[in-house]
């Protein structure tokens, strides 16, 4: 990484443990909600942007999370175990989504998680008697960690920061390791990957399982963040807005979902000056910014460093590393 | 067996508009590989565009082909122009977020515009029942019926039979050989958008009195149309024709016969199957995998 890049990431970090101190109610409930997306929308990122296999159905793990969660909050279970509990049931629901993924790819497989992702609302709607159907499940509460309540908004904010920063940082080490490679090879070039001896079969399906079960994650956080949740939340509307954040920060940047969850969560909130219009007003702003830097944000970026890479440095120097993406 | 007529009737006319959408859709997939997410919601709006132009004293078959010729300038022409072509050679997921935010926008701008209420739509033809068999058939399923059966009819001819609809094929099946071949290809891909904004809004026309007019009637619609695309063929209009009537009639039947509360996942379950099994769909030809 940068130097400048260190430097933005660590003024970034402060402002985002500094910053809450002077927000109030729902400016802590949202920023908390920017935490809490951007775990999904990591988890996304792995899977589309890391490992190339298009899905649509985030936003249906994130709800899988959020109900297990809230279920055996319910039955009385205490939180650290519904949280691990949420996330192996997405890493396993995810694995077994990875399957069509071995057979059709691009918008084939877009088709069928959306597909998917519909099926699970229909569940969560449906089946009353485990999910309260429309109703939804209220009255979730914040957990008590060894001692630390987290009831209150801020304390709250600080734990889902916590995960987000633990979550980032295990992504982090994996992308560097041999499995982040794996992953990227699958996106680039899965013939040759597997031609090279790669179980390309059990990569997919890994990229699958774990992105999956960071949305999971974020779901476990979601409904003690919310206190209630009902299966609207995670209609395909959810997955839709994932996929937006990872676009438009840039799939493939580590660093992509953070900013794509920021612009996703705070600019409807901005425009909330243009009274009712502003989801005309963000909808625009989303179409005209796809025009601007189809890439994401973080494309734009890497081109306007590049530009003043190339124009300071002699022109034959630059381009061996440009395609390895995986750099912030 | 009377009442299963009377679905099996229902069910064609639904499925038939079902089709006009979807053969839509599959026109700009396979001339532009654009996945048009706002699809459900170009069927939406030349409703809202009737009944404007109808408050400014318009009778209904005026109001109804200034809708189409709206239609045709909106959702064709400037829909491809300003969304399609810059986001085209980046590929197909940031066109595809383009028209997911496109078709919020429209939503949006449909209720904060017009009304958030569903709206009255003057139908067609009046209100008579026929009976036939002991079933009772509305006109109005009929008259949808015929009118899809006339446009798609219209539209193979367009494509098969004239110069310029093979000219259209042959920009789908292969643009570097059919530019080689003096076809001017960006024209063309430009005449199936406009085409797109026909087919949206006579299925609109179509729709509309059944369903009223609705800001939040694309979200079936455009689930309808990608199903219907997906079950028939994603390269076939004779695949859109048959998932769209296969969708509307098994939706139909489903409800009366299964169960009311998965009326809505019976399609997906038919989807999910047809792509493990068929990825082409139905009608389809398979396409060759880009390594």
């Amino acid at each position: 990484m940068s130097r400048i890049g260190a430097i933005a990431l660590a003024a970034a970090v402060v402002a985002a443990l500094v910053l809450p101190h002077f927000l109030k109610g729902y400016g802590i409930y949202l920023i908390s909600m920017w935490a809490v997306l951007s775990i999904a929308a990591l988890g996304l990122n792995l899977t589309l942007g890391y490992a190339g296999q298009v899905s649509l159905a985030q936003g249906a793990f994130v709800g899988i999370g959020a109900y297990t969660v809230s279920l055996l909050l319910q039955a009385g279970w205490p939180f650290p175990i519904a949280f691990v509990a949420a996330a192996i049931v997405c890493f396993a629901v995810g694995w077994g989504l990875g399957y069509p993924a071995l057979r059709v790819q691009h918008h084939y497989l877009a088709f069928v998680t959306l597909a998917f992702n519909t099926l699970i609302f229909l569940v969560l709607r449906n089946e009353e008697w485990l999910t309260h159907g429309i109703y939804g499940i209220s009255g979730i509460m914040r957990p008590v960690l060894l001692g630390w309540s987290t009831a209150k908004p801020l304390a709250f904010y600080y734990f889902c920061f916590g995960m987000m920063t633990l979550v980032a940082a295990g992504l982090w080490w994996m992308i560097r390791s041999p499995w982040g490679r794996a992953f990227v090879a699958l996106r680039e070039n899965p013939i040759r990957a597997l031609s090279l001896g790669l179980d390309t079969r059990r990569y997919t399906l890994m990229a699958f399982a774990i992105g999956s079960s960071l949305g999971g994650i974020a779901g476990a956080l979601y409904a003690p963040l919310v206190q209630f949740i009902e299966p609207n939340s995670f209609a395909l509307a959810m997955s839709f807005n994932l996929l937006l954040m990872v676009i438009v920060g840039g799939s493939g940047y580590f660093f992509g979902p953070f900013l794509g969850a920021l612009i996703a969560v705070l600019l409807p909130e901005w425009l909330r000056v243009t009274e009712g219009y502003y989801l005309i007003v963000y909808a625009a702003a989303i179409m005209a910014m796809m025009v601007v830097c189809p890439t994401g944000l973080f494309g734009l970026v890497e081109r306007a460093a590049r530009a003043l890479r190339t124009k300071r440095a002699p022109p034959a120097a630059a381009p061996a590393l440009q395609t390895d993406r995986t750099r912030p | 067996m009377a009442s299963f007529i009377q679905l099996l009737v229902s069910g064609l006319a639904t499925g038939a508009i079902y089709a006009l959408i979807a053969v839509g859709f599959t026109l700009l997939w396979q001339t532009s590989q654009t996945i048009n997410f706002a699809q459900g919601e170009f069927v939406m709006l030349p409703a809202f565009f009737v009944l404007g132009a109808m408050n400014f004293g318009a009778p209904f078959w005026l109001a109804a082909l200034i809708a189409i010729a709206l239609s045709v300038l909106i959702l064709g022409f400037i829909f491809k122009y300003l969304i399609v072509d810059p986001m085209l050679k980046h590929g197909v997921l940031p066109l595809v977020i383009s028209t997911i935010a496109l078709s919020l926008f429209l939503k949006e701008s449909a209720k904060d515009f017009y009304s958030s209420q569903a709206q009255p739509f003057p139908a067609l033809v009046p209100p008579i029942d026929l009976h036939f068999l002991g079933a009772v058939i509305s006109v109005q399923s009929i008259t949808v019926l015929a009118v899809a059966i006339a446009t798609v009819v219209a539209l193979h001819l367009l494509l098969n039979n004239t110069r310029l609809g093979r000219m259209m094929q042959a920009t789908a099946q292969n643009p570097t050989l059919a530019r080689i071949l003096g076809v001017p290809v960006a024209r063309m891909v430009l005449y199936t958008f406009l085409i797109n904004g026909v087919l949206v809004a006579i299925a609109s026309i179509l729709i509309s009195p059944i369903y009223l007019a609705k800001f939040t009637n694309g979200e079936v619609l455009g689930m309808a149309a990608f199903l219907a695309a997906i079950i028939g063929g994603f390269n076939q209009v004779r695949g859109a024709i048959l998932g769209g009537v296969i969708l509307g009639v098994l939706d139909n039947l489903s409800a009366a016969y299964i169960s009311s509360q998965y009326r809505a996942a019976f399609p997906l379950i038919i989807l999910i199957v047809v792509i493990l099994w068929r990825p082409q769909g139905l009608l389809g030809r398979a396409e060759e995998r880009t390594v």
